[in-house]
């Protein structure tokens, strides 16, 4: 039995449905992302399980017992906040405490534990700080201790990182999965970052507009994405128009390509900018003509025309020629690089 | 005078005209009351221009003022403690409400400060004399035998001054709720307390400031009060402004009401500043 079981939840807003059908199941220990643009559902989905907002349809089953019959305050989940939500009139130590203190623990255990909490993660001596004195990155680390310290049987994380720098969010996400491996608990993150849902989950759960685009690992999702918007979503991409042959196979500009689940007629395929080859012109693949190459440090980027449309390219920088602007070059991807839209031709 | 020293000097004479009004309209009557305060006044020769302590020494004496002003500051405590009681909770409905919700209401909140301070009080002691309408309406149903004593007691101004001095909390307290973090009570939600622990552990000692001010402001308007007590308190039920206003105006003993005044004054500044201190130490790290 998975440790967390979504089924079938929804939920709406007067006219407008914030979730729809949405069907996930959570083993112990994994760590899953709800992903999306904003207004996509997932800090609804979030907060459904909270139990911060009632649930419309469907239910939501923790260790196989219905949440909707146990009050926020009963869950026993452990949050964090956007905003980090920190008490600005409590020390560090009485932030993390206060948990505790109100599962009635003794002063001894309660602070055995929010000392045990603050040196997991990295904030040992900031006992008798007050949270307005600290950084964002320091209060984010009371955040997650505060969160930890009640033994939660999940974690939620409300984009938790989204208020830090580019640097520090960084570090941050290490480790934030560092300490999410050492004490092993279920951990759901909702995020609109898409590098940060890629490096931090074990599972992503792609969402828009209240549904459930795809779910699966990090690099099952980027390297197959099910519809143009998970495409689109994730990463760069590139959409490529192609004739189904009805054998299985795609054909561009007589360079043809065996596909999984190619039917026969116009279809387009997702490829990604660093999975494209460019070669000389001659060599086997479809053609297409440089229109702009801009370098990048480690790559270019070569913006090309060609028979399956506009694309981008990723070359890496390792010493050989980059075509130049105007030239002529032959483009392929290997079998295993190209995902079939089930949404067609759309955009 | 080169250009860096007007420039230095500017910020000064921006100031200079409001500087001046505050000085013309509050600074020089209060010092010349002050100092009217140590005039001499007879029956026959009227006010006399000397230095003397008696005004000082008769309130110090006279148990009479002694009774006023205890009675002023036990009505405006009262009064304050009142509308933190009602005014707290109150701003917390309302922080709750949907905004159109919250419009309406906040205009029925700050309606006593719409109508003038005579027609309220008179709206008031018509609604609790003793034919009026609460005392006709309790005997009616039968709960008191006899008229309830509301008119010319403190009961009565404490229930109009609250009345008219509650929005004043409520908009403090409120201007402070909306500070809080909105993610607040479902953290401590989330860390297992109920509402009454997130009410008085997390939300209370944040909104401590707002119900700071707003009782210094309460306090200070309740204890220098005049047409509320003087309506409902009536020529008997004397408080420090209606004794002042009655030396001025009817004994025309200028300088014992101005001691009155200047007593009143002094002892509300150091009332406030004095709890001011004491409560900002306690709760130093809300105050930042």
């Amino acid at each position: 039995m998975s440790h967390l079981v979504l089924e079938g939840l929804g939920k709406s807003y007067g006219a407008v449905t914030a979730v729809e059908g949405l069907d996930l199941a959570v083993e112990r220990g994994e760590f899953v992302s709800l992903l999306g643009p904003s207004g996509c559902g997932k800090t609804t989905t979030l907060q459904m399980i909270a139990g911060f907002v009632p649930v419309d349809r469907g239910r939501i089953l923790l260790d196989g017992g219905d949440l909707a019959a146990v009050a926020p305050n009963r869950r026993g989940l452990g949050i964090v906040f956007q905003s980090y939500a920190l008490f600005p009139h409590m020390t560090v130590a009485e932030n993390i405490a206060f948990g505790l203190e109100m599962r009635g623990i003794a002063r001894d255990e309660r602070e055995k534990r929010t000392l045990e909490a603050m040196a997991l993660v990295g904030l040992k001596g900031f006992a008798d700080r007050y949270p307005r004195r600290m950084s964002g990155g320091q209060q984010q680390r009371v955040a997650l201790a505060r969160a930890l310290v009640i033994k939660p049987a999940l974690l939620l994380l409300d984009e938790p990182l989204s208020n830090l720098d580019a640097k520090l969010r960084e570090e941050m996400q290490g480790e934030l999965r560092q300490i999410q491996r050492t004490i092993g608990t279920t951990t759901i993150l909702v995020t609109h970052d898409q590098h940060e849902a890629m490096a931090l989950s074990d599972r992503i759960v792609l969402m828009n507009q209240g549904r459930v685009e795809q779910i699966g690992a990090p690099d099952a999702v980027y390297g197959r994405p099910s519809s143009a918007f998970v495409a689109n979503f994730l990463g760069k991409t590139n959409m490529l128009k192609g004739q189904g042959t009805g054998t299985g196979q795609v054909s561009i500009d007589g360079f043809a390509v065996a596909v999984e689940g190619a039917g026969a007629g116009p279809l387009t395929l997702a490829v990604r900018p660093e999975r494209l080859v460019v070669m000389p012109a001659g060599t086997a693949g479809f053609g297409g003509r440089v229109k702009g190459r801009v370098f990048q440090g480690s790559y270019w980027l070569l913006s090309i025309e060609s028979a399956a449309g506009p694309l981008i390219v990723m070359r890496g920088n390792d010493g050989t020629a980059v075509p130049v602007e105007g030239e002529a070059v032959s483009l392929s991807f290997a079998t295993g690089d190209a995902a079939l839209l089930k949404d067609g031709a759309a955009s | 005078m080169s250009l860096a020293v007007s420039e230095r000097n500017a910020p000064y004479w921006l100031t200079a005209p409001g500087l001046l009004v505050f000085l013309g309209l509050v600074i020089i009557p209060l010092g010349m009351t002050a100092l009217l305060s140590f005039y001499d006044w007879g029956q026959y020769k009227g006010i006399v221009p000397t230095f003397t302590l008696k005004n000082w020494v008769e309130i110090a004496t006279d148990s009479y003022f002694f009774e006023v002003f205890l009675r002023t500051f036990r009505i405006a405590i009262v009064v304050t403690l009142a509308t933190a009681l009602i005014g707290v909770p109150e701003a917390n409905i309302l922080n709750r409400m949907s905004p159109a919700w919250r419009s309406i209401c906040m205009l029925v909140v700050i309606g006593p400060l719409l109508v003038s301070v005579v027609a309220r009080t008179l709206g008031w002691a018509l609604l609790l004399g003793s034919t009026g309408l609460v005392n006709q309406g309790l005997m009616a149903l039968g709960l008191i035998g006899s008229p309830l004593e509301f008119m010319f007691t403190e009961t009565g101004v404490v229930i109009a001054l609250t009345h008219v001095l509650i929005p004043f909390m409520i908009l403090a307290v409120w201007a402070s709720l909306q500070r809080l973090d909105p993610q607040i009570e479902n953290a401590a939600m989330s860390l297992g307390a109920g509402w009454w622990t997130i009410w008085r552990r997390v939300i209370l000692p944040q909104i401590v400031p707002g119900i700071l001010s707003g009782a210094i402001i309460v306090f200070a308007l309740a204890a220098s009060a005049f047409a509320s007590p003087a309506i409902i308190g009536g020529r008997r039920l004397k408080v420090a402004a209606t004794l002042a206003y009655d030396e001025f105006l009817n004994t025309l003993n200028w300088p014992l009401g101005a001691a009155v005044a200047t007593l009143l004054l002094v002892a509300l500044v150091a009332i406030i500043v004095g709890s001011n201190r004491l409560i900002e130490r306690r709760y130093a790290q809300v105050f930042e």
